[in-house]
């Protein structure tokens, strides 16, 4: 794409309690792109955030930031802005006057003589670029609201609009639209990804929700126990999963254990199948993956593999039918109704199929039968806020 | 639902009226009053005289603000250093902290204020100790002048040292309070806008801890200004306050009711008006603490 901005090099961080958060992280940013860091909570990635931010130093390796090593440099010499988790504005504070903070104080800079000297902004040259900013983030009009009577949408652009006054280069923005309900959510995704657009400046982003991160990303970082899982494109995250975490943790999938016979032939339940993937041992034990929508309901004479419905729930656009196979269940996502309890038969096209090779997680992830309990606990926001809150102590 | 519950505050608005509103209409009477013979016996009769007479003891009103001001800019000084290096710290030293701040207070007020003059006598503890030590020699010598002891006990020197030490925790525990509120975030957002240290502590802290400051002004002077004990007893009668006045005049040689419910009033009057100001200030937050 563009030229590589930050980098983080063998990069470990182990908190005064003993507990390690990030395992010697490798990993380059490059200028103007989106890049989400995506993981369940405890996963290292706000302290990642934090590293580039300054506030926490790694306990080793190296930070380098175009070409120079700020492993010392306090956040208030980075050329790098936040939107903090809740948006920390300050409430003593008018709109104009957040937004306004940062220009007004002097920066270091060097005078004609190339002499170090304290450089202040205009009043002038302050208004014009916060009255500039409030129009980018389109709340003209508000100068002098206060903090409290701003509601959590107006709040968040005003946190957005406080950091990129600034003109940074690197915008870090941690779980910036956490605190957001479902609609306005999805309207500030499309908001952030036109901003970071129009500045045309490298926007990082912290979240734990993959449907964002795959909505508004060029570059998804998916990570896991204070290690990178994966690194690329929504599209080959989604379609090419490194491995069972992965694989699990974006969007639905059946993860079942087969074993690679050759290239483009994966046994699942001693049943050999067409695929796409190649490139694996003679006889290769592998993980399996097939997303629920993949799959076709066909009668049960025609099916590749038959089970019977345990469970149906209607979705909207499709039912979710979670169907025993041999004691496995699966989820299928389907437009055709089936009863609970009646016989079926499944078709996968090669295309269906996802063959990764086995990892630490094989096993863990991928069977529906605990299904419901699954459910309950996404849609549940007061574990989910919970959930969070202990992320927060824990970083 | 809000009306069912109206009546658990009537305990208190009896307390309020019995104790509170009902003796400061008595002074009020009082003081717009005097008693006259009359062939009955005494009799009260309405009159400006204690207000207007007043003027006699401008010099004492003028003292008492001005101690008082000084021990609370004094225990603002001390106080919000205090508060803040205590904020920073972890939970275990911020438990000792406010241990030291309160074990003074578990003693009885006189008790304390009684050492103080053992401390500060001319032969006290620490003239004593000055003398054990040469200072006093060696004051002698450079200054050419011959004393025995430093005058420390009955000067305004030692009145106000009395509220510093009395009424210090009630200037740190209120600014403490507001600062270990105080969300860690905001601290980082001035940072990562590009706030130094120095810039963060007078663009976010100290703004933020305003409401703080208040009431611990408010906590401070409020009582050094109606102080009686420790001027008395630190000041030896030459530092005569408001409080003494007042107390003079009820209980005192000069036994004058009237003229007592005066004081009160006056000073009552200006304290509320300095308390408005300090209110107008930090988001009105204070004005609990001063009622």
């Amino acid at each position: 794409m563009s030229k590589e901005l930050i980098r983080l090099k063998d990069v470990s961080m182990t908190f005064d309690d003993g507990v390690t958060v990030l395992h010697d992280i490798n990993i380059y940013f490059n200028d103007k792109e989106f890049l989400t860091l995506l993981g369940p909570s405890g996963c290292g990635k706000t302290t990642m955030l934090r590293i580039i931010g300054g506030f926490q130093t790694p306990s080793s390796g190296d930070v380098i930031f175009d070409g120079v090593r700020i492993n010392d440099v306090p956040p208030y010499r980075r050329q790098v802005n936040t939107v903090f988790q809740k948006y920390a504005l300050f409430p003593h504070l008018n709109v104009y006057e957040n937004v306004a903070f940062g220009l007004r104080i002097p920066r270091e800079g060097t005078d004609s003589n190339g002499k170090k000297e304290k450089v202040k902004l205009s009043r002038e040259e302050i208004d014009a670029r916060v009255r500039e900013m409030l129009e980018v983030v389109s709340l003209k009009g508000f100068e002098h609201r206060s903090i409290a009577s701003l509601s959590g949408g107006q709040q968040q652009r005003v946190a957005i609009a406080r950091a990129l006054v600034n003109r940074p280069k690197v915008l870090l923005l941690d779980e910036p639209l956490g605190a957001l309900d479902m609609r306005l959510r999805k309207d500030m995704q499309q908001e952030l990804k036109r901003i970071q657009q129009q500045m045309g400046i490298t926007f990082i982003n912290v979240t734990h929700d993959q449907e964002e991160a795959l909505a508004m990303s060029d570059t998804v970082v998916v990570m896991n126990e204070g290690v990178i899982q994966q690194i690329g494109t929504p599209e080959d995250i989604y379609n090419e999963p490194k491995n069972a975490f992965v694989a699990d943790f974006i969007g639905e999938s059946n993860i079942v254990d087969g074993i690679m016979r050759e290239d483009r032939v994966v046994e699942i339940f001693n049943r050999r199948f067409a695929c796409l993937d190649g490139g694996f041992g003679k006889d290769e034990p592998v993980d399996v993956v097939i997303r629920p929508e993949d799959v076709d309901i066909v009668s049960e004479a025609e099916g590749q593999l038959k089970g019977a419905v345990t469970s149906v729930t209607f979705k909207g656009v499709h039912y979710d039918t979670i169907v025993d196979f041999y004691g496995f269940k699966w989820l299928i996502q389907t437009t055709d109704y089936c009863p609970v309890g009646s016989h079926i038969g499944i078709k996968i096209d090669p295309d269906g199929f996802h063959v990764m090779k086995k990892s630490k997680y094989s096993g863990m992830f991928g069977d529906y039968s605990s299904y419901s309990e699954e459910y309950d606990e996404i849609n549940d926001p007061t574990l989910l806020e919970a959930e969070e809150e202990g992320n927060d102590d824990e970083d | 639902m809000k009306t069912k519950r109206a009546w658990f505050a009537f305990p208190y608005m009896i307390w309020m009226a019995l104790f509170v509103v009902i003796p400061i209409v008595i002074m009020l009477v009082y003081s717009l009053t005097v008693d006259t013979e009359t062939a009955a016996g005494t009799a009260l009769e309405a009159s400006f005289e204690n207000y207007t007479g007043m003027a006699l003891y401008m010099s004492v009103f003028g003292r008492s603000f001005w101690l008082a001001l000084i021990a609370t800019i004094i225990c603002l000084l001390i106080g919000y250093p205090v508060a803040y290096l205590m904020s920073r710290e972890g939970p275990g030293f911020q438990r000792l902290a406010m241990a030291l701040i309160m074990l003074p207070m578990w003693m009885n007020f006189l008790l304390r204020t009684y050492s103080w003059m053992a401390i500060l006598e001319n032969n006290g503890l620490l003239n004593q100790l000055f003398q054990k030590l040469g200072v006093i020699a060696l004051y002698n010598r450079l200054t050419g002048s011959n004393i025995d002891h430093f005058q420390m006990i009955r000067t305004s020197g030692a009145v106000v040292l009395g509220m510093v030490y009395n009424y210090l925790p009630f200037m740190i525990l209120p600014i403490y309070t507001v600062l270990t509120k105080l969300d860690v975030r905001l601290i980082e957002a001035a940072q990562d806008l590009g706030a130094n240290s120095v810039t963060v502590f007078r663009r976010v802290i100290l703004p933020l801890s305003v409401s703080g400051i208040v009431s611990g002004v408010t906590m401070v002077f409020v009582p050094s200004v109606s102080t009686f004990a420790i001027s008395r007893l630190l000041g030896g009668g030459t530092q005569m306050m408001l409080g003494d006045l007042i107390e003079n005049q009820f209980l005192g040689g000069a036994y004058n009711p009237h003229l007592g419910a005066a004081i009160s009033m006056v000073m009552m009057v200006i304290v509320v008006i300095c308390m408005l100001v300090m209110n107008h200030f930090g988001d009105g937050e204070g004005e609990a603490v001063m009622l």
